[in-house]
């Protein structure tokens, strides 16, 4: 383990983006998102940004390949813009998590190549939380908040940020910021964990369990009669989707320059009426199906297809920015009981 | 905050229901937290004696509610309407929405909603309970304790520059009649429009770059109760779920602001549910300002049936001309 003092975490970035894009979450005014590093930008303390780091893996809109016409002859350029090298610094533990989720969607074959490239041109350093609030709820899907993955995790305390490589991607950016890190025992880091810990432990959604969903449970709760119940109020909007860490349904369409034809893709949203619209005409009609969806890819069809993984970190955007206060947590409440999920 | 008690409607609505004058509630549902309430239906004593809540945190408007609902059954729903709830109401009526028939409606004093991220932003965040006493609400949280803080101070925007305490909409009042409020509410739109051109410009440019698309405004908007959205209509040759450059997303929210001129009740739910926090009424604000200015006070909703001056041709409406100079002016 390394570390550096608070005062020289500015170098450190400064080291970082001379050989890459540096990505740090920055508090706005409505709340911290991530914005490129320069001399002057100043880290935020906010427990997450609005919007996840899936961006940076999977924007919202991307240019796939244009097309170019003439006569008969279509010429197919590739116009990907995902080459650049770049670092994002200050990822909780559950959006770490969240790439695993999505590297599964994306990395199984047929490889998704412009998320493939992405994640290889990106270090991921991941930042402990010390301060939990009332919306988190990762230990439900057994992650460590005090103890982030990623390329290196960070932590950090009043006076200095801890470094520990945990992949080689991370170990070659350490050795870049050798200079202006040493080596240090983990004795203020255990401290750090352990105060979190316990105050994971009073958090309001501390004893929430997701045992009684997961693979093989789709019978069990496909047809419960407090979906409609559940889903009564949602308006529809997408915005659990957008800000979800993990949700990675997309739309493929194509735009007419007059030169030629631009595709490219953008998030779409299961709680949207178009959404899988094919020929014949939609598989889900009715906001209750589509909310349904919603929730069984998580808590369900996503374990049943991944070893038991679940596709929700707890990382609690949803619960914060639904307009009608409708969410996961509510869900595995009503169907699996109080506590549990 | 609020005057009016949950128990007080809790016991109206289970009246209403045991004298079958309605057969289902619409209402505010407690959640996990203090703030995190839901609008759902009730349907038995039981459920609203476990579930209902008036407080703080019931902005939710249910006028728009009432288009769907009212379709599912020819018996009554209640509904429970906040002053301003009451302006939707009449103009959705106006605009023959719903069947009036179907709906028993009890307008219910609001002494303005708080805003849980102002809150978050005076105490910290990690709150694990909140309630009100008189003119204060008392926060409890993770990592500093129980704190007070002032009600007024965290009112939701929409509240602070309240237009009207008055309900214009009822079967029954509940709690004392209100009176229209002489709002300060164009203050801000006044100080869009004292900056140049290329201020505001910049500052539509900022607050609209952090759209995600995720239609929440529109969804929740009274005024929006097209059945299928041009937006969301492949037919449109419109439709479009992606951010596919920033002029793109500023021109969905100014043809939305533009549908709804006139219609605007100045409710406030688009700002309300945001999860971007833009703030999105000052676009509609501004139309009824012009509105005003233009053709004289009007304000949508305030009786069913009124003709809003955009729809409604007189001898005495301005010039196309005039009012592009006066927009030049300001």
């Amino acid at each position: 383990m390394r570390k550096c003092s608070i005062n020289d975490l500015n170098s450190v970035f400064e080291k970082i983006s001379q050989s890459a894009v540096l990505y740090i979450p920055v508090d706005g005014e409505n709340g911290a998102d991530y914005k490129i590093w320069e001399k002057g930008v100043e880290l935020s303390n906010a427990l997450n940004t609005n919007k996840s780091p899936k961006n940076f893996f999977f924007p919202q809109s991307e240019d796939l390949v244009e097309f170019k016409t003439e006569g008969k002859d279509i010429e197919v350029i590739d116009i990907r813009d995902s080459k650049e090298d770049f670092v994002v610094f200050g990822v909780r533990a559950c959006d770490v998590k969240s790439f695993e989720v999505l590297d599964r969607v994306f990395l199984s074959e047929p490889v998704d190549s412009y998320y493939a490239d992405r994640r290889e041109h990106g270090v991921i350093i991941s930042m402990a939380c010390s301060r939990p609030v009332e919306t988190c709820f990762c230990q439900t899907f057994d992650i460590d908040a005090t103890n982030p993955l990623g390329d290196i995790a960070c932590w950090k305390t009043d006076d200095a940020v801890y470094f520990e490589a945990k992949t080689e991607k991370g170990q070659a950016l350490m050795d870049k910021i050798s200079d202006l890190t040493s080596e240090s025992d983990d004795k203020a880091v255990e401290e750090q964990k352990t105060k979190t810990t316990e105050i994971m432990k009073r958090l309001p959604l501390a004893d929430l369990k997701a045992d009684k969903f997961g693979a093989g449970k789709t019978e069990e709760f496909f047809n419960d009669p407090a979906w409609a119940e559940l889903s009564q109020s949602c308006l529809g909007c997408g915005t659990c989707t957008f800000v979800c860490p993990t949700c990675q349904c997309y739309d493929i369409k194509d735009y007419n320059t007059g030169k030629g034809v631009i595709r490219y893709r953008c998030w779409d949203s299961c709680m949207y009426s178009d959404f899988t619209r094919m020929a014949h005409g939609n598989s889900r009609n009715s906001q209750l199906e589509r909310f349904r969806q919603r929730f069984m890819h998580k808590l369900v069809y996503y374990p049943e297809n991944n070893e038991g993984l679940f596709s929700c970190v707890g990382c609690g955007r949803c619960l914060s920015k639904c307009p009608i206060s409708m969410n996961i947590v509510k869900v595995m409440k009503t169907l699996g009981g109080k506590n549990n999920g | 905050m609020q005057k009016i008690t949950s128990e007080a409607l809790i016991n109206k609505a289970c009246e209403l229901l045991e004298n079958k004058t309605v057969n289902r509630v619409l209402g505010w549902k407690v959640g996990e937290f203090a703030y995190d309430i839901t609008p759902a239906l009730f349907t038995d004593c039981d459920s609203l004696k476990s579930d209902f809540v008036f407080g703080d945190f019931c902005g939710a408007n249910f006028s728009k509610y009432l288009v769907s609902e009212t379709r599912k059954s020819d018996e009554k729903v209640l509904v429970f309407l906040k002053p301003c709830d009451t302006y939707s109401f009449n103009q959705l009526l106006t605009e023959n929405r719903f069947n009036r028939e179907n709906v028993y409606a009890i307008g219910i004093p609001c002494e303005g909603m708080a805003d849980i991220s102002k809150i978050k932003a005076a105490v910290g965040d990690g709150i694990v309970g909140l309630s009100s006493e008189g003119d204060k609400i008392i926060v409890d949280t993770l990592y500093d304790g129980k704190q007070e803080i002032d009600a007024k101070s965290v009112m939701a925007e929409r509240c602070a520059v309240c237009k009207s305490k008055k309900c214009v909409a009822y079967d029954e009042l509940m709690g004392e009649e209100g009176e229209i409020v002489d709002s300060n509410r164009f203050d801000e739109v006044e100080k869009l429009e004292k900056m140049t051109e290329d201020e505001r410009y910049a500052f539509w440019q900022g607050e609209l770059s952090r759209c995600i698309r995720c239609n929440a405004c529109r969804d929740i908007c009274p005024a929006c109760t097209c059945e299928n959205c041009v937006f969301d209509n492949p037919e449109s040759s419109v439709q479009n779920k992606a951010i596919s450059d920033s002029f793109e997303e500023k021109m969905f929210h100014i043809i939305r602001a533009f549908h709804v001129a006139g219609r605007c009740t100045d409710c406030g739910e688009c700002s309300r549910v945001c999860p971007q926090n833009i703030p999105l009424h000052l676009l509609n604000r501004k139309f009824i300002k012009d509105i005003n200015d233009f053709y004289g006070e009007y304000q949508a909703g305030a009786e069913v049936g009124n003709r809003a001056p955009l729809v409604d041709y007189t001898l005495e409406d301005l010039e196309p001309g005039e009012a592009l100079e006066r927009g030049a002016e300001n």
